[in-house]
């Protein structure tokens, strides 16, 4: 004896309409959906906690692109700063996360010779062969940031004499110099202005920390941050070494195609109502 | 107090060497230790040893970075450990996450949270699609993906070289495995259990089973943060196999049948396999 039951057969359906084949499928596009959802969070996430570019790096760290690959986050170069020069940065910092920096102001790089940092590096982020010459560590061809004066707040360019930078950088005279120029305004005194070679200076900023001004008139930037480039296009003629920057120049063609026919088109256009 | 020691032995080694590696660890960055210095990522051990994180060296190679030599060396030391004594020895044993995670389960199971959600809506292979994922993400951007996120590095290197605002990634986890998923981060998230669980799929230390001693009270598969690895309860003598076991040996603890103990694979699968010919 069969009777019809409706609620047995929708329930029957039902069984039928969630075959095994179909539930495979839903749950591989719920896999999918989920994975790429988090996926989407994620990357986004990690693009913006690596864009801070503003972040000043151990001595030898490779390019910030770079770095940001190699840098396993250990904190060893931290360990090994004798000056507690170097941070490892935590959430709140807003800085590549775990990664090593330091801020100039509070406690600058004092460039020790046996650079400890660099050598207990793991992975390489930290480049022993960049701050090395003739094969012995180097710190004087570190190259951390670069040094960069604000001439509105240096007193030394109103006038004042002051030379605490030029006195607190470890490459006296040859990473800041000081240029004298004649003070109109008096006419009886000099400025003696710093001014800072970029090719010299390390960006270990013992200048930003020596700087007297309520926040420091000199300071120092990533060197992406803080240099242009010339490119190119410009070359000074009268210097030979210059010249050799083009040996690796590459050619630039230009890829539109220029049509003379709409030119002459539309020079012709229009003549109609001349006749 | 001997109860107190044989109910909790495992936990309070287990609490002993997880504080006692954090405290070598806070040493050297404090006052200049050198028996374990750096943390989890890498560390050198008395100034000479490198240990380093396997996964951490995965997503470099991923995003495209060149790999020292000292990094290999410390890769191959941790792979090699962990594939002995059991790849999830290090979710118990070692991760400071494992004490948050703990004591979620832990107030979920007292208070009652198990009782009013006792559907688990997600899988715990979840871990190995974002074992995966922080590999793939790491090809595509360019940088460690899962380091940036990870917060077993966040807050070990909070206890090490300050924390920050790590704490809210240590609440937000506690959060989330007390009030949305048991066991939520270290048994279906973490891409490093996944991977240590892969590691650890043919390690030699075991949990074993012997079902004639027995009382199928379920006790075991009460505590064991991932119950699925004890399929054999109550049912044959074998040993755990699963990669996902922790070797947290909690179950052990709980077992007042003398059911369950620790032992090496190879041995005791030859003992297993003598009784059950004799058994046939």
């Amino acid at each position: 004896m069969s009777s019809f039951n409706p609620q047995n057969e929708i329930r029957k359906m039902k069984n039928e309409e969630f075959s095994d084949r179909r539930k495979f499928i839903l749950n591989m596009a719920r896999g999918v959906g989920i994975a790429s959802l988090g996926g989407f969070i994620w990357s986004a996430y990690v693009d913006e906690v690596t864009a801070s570019e503003l972040t000043l790096r151990p001595p030898g760290a490779l390019k910030e692109e770079d770095f940001l690959k190699t840098c396993i986050k250990c904190g060893l170069c931290v360990e090994a700063c004798p000056y507690d020069t170097l941070l490892l940065s935590k959430p709140g910092d807003n800085k590549p996360l775990g990664t090593p920096y330091f801020i100039p102001r509070e406690i600058p790089c004092y460039m020790c010779p046996d650079i400890p940092c660099v050598p207990v590096c793991p992975t390489g982020a930290l480049d022993e062969q960049s701050v090395t010459t003739d094969g012995e560590l180097d710190i004087n061809v570190a190259d951390m940031g670069v040094a960069v004066i604000d001439d509105e707040s240096c007193i030394a360019f109103w006038g004042i004499q002051c030379d605490a930078c030029y006195r607190a950088c470890p490459l006296l005279g040859e990473a800041i110099s000081i240029e004298y120029v004649r003070n109109e305004r008096t006419g009886k005194h000099s400025y003696m202005r710093p001014v800072v070679h970029n090719d010299i200076c390390t960006g270990c900023g013992l200048c930003e920390k020596a700087c007297v001004t309520e926040k420091a008139a000199i300071y120092v930037l990533p060197r992406e941050v803080a240099l242009g480039k010339a490119g190119d296009y410009y070359i000074k003629g009268w210097d030979k070494k210059d010249e050799k920057r083009l040996e690796n120049a590459s050619e630039i063609k230009t890829t539109t195609e220029l049509s003379k026919k709409s030119a002459v088109d539309s020079l012709n256009s229009g003549l109609e109502d001349l006749y | 107090m001997s109860t107190l020691w044989n109910n909790y032995r495992y936990l309070f080694l287990r609490r002993f060497t997880q504080i006692g590696l954090m405290l070598l660890y806070f040493g050297a960055n404090a006052w200049g230790w050198t028996i374990l210095q750096g943390n989890l990522s890498s560390s050198l051990v008395f100034g000479v040893i490198p240990l380093s994180d396997p996964y951490a060296m995965l997503q470099m190679l991923a995003a495209g970075a060149v790999i020292a030599t000292d990094l290999l060396i410390g890769v191959a030391i941790i792979t090699v450990i962990y594939m002995l004594i059991g790849g999830r020895a290090f979710c118990s044993w070692v991760c400071p996450i494992n004490m948050i995670t703990d004591a979620a389960a832990y107030i979920r199971e007292k208070a009652g949270f198990n009782v009013i959600q006792k559907r688990q809506p997600s899988s715990r292979s979840m871990r190995y699609w974002t074992l995966g994922m922080g590999i793939f993400i790491s090809a595509l951007m360019g940088v460690t993906a899962f380091e940036f996120i990870s917060p077993i590095s966040m807050v070990h290197r909070g206890i090490v070289f300050g924390l920050g605002f790590g704490w809210a990634a240590m609440l937000i986890i506690f959060l989330f495995d007390l009030f949305v998923l048991k066991n939520g981060w270290c048994g279906h998230i973490c891409p490093l259990g996944g991977f240590y669980s892969l590691v650890g799929k043919f390690s030699l230390i075991r949990v074993h089973h012997n079902v004639d001693n027995c009382t199928a009270c379920m006790k075991c598969k009460t505590v064991c943060p991932e119950k699925q690895v004890l399929p054999m309860i109550d049912k044959e003598s074998l040993p755990v196999t699963s990669g996902e076991c922790t070797n947290c040996a909690r179950c052990i603890e709980v077992c007042d049948d003398n059911a369950l103990g620790f032992s090496i694979r190879g041995m005791a699968s030859k003992n297993l396999e003598k009784n059950n010919r004799t058994g046939e």
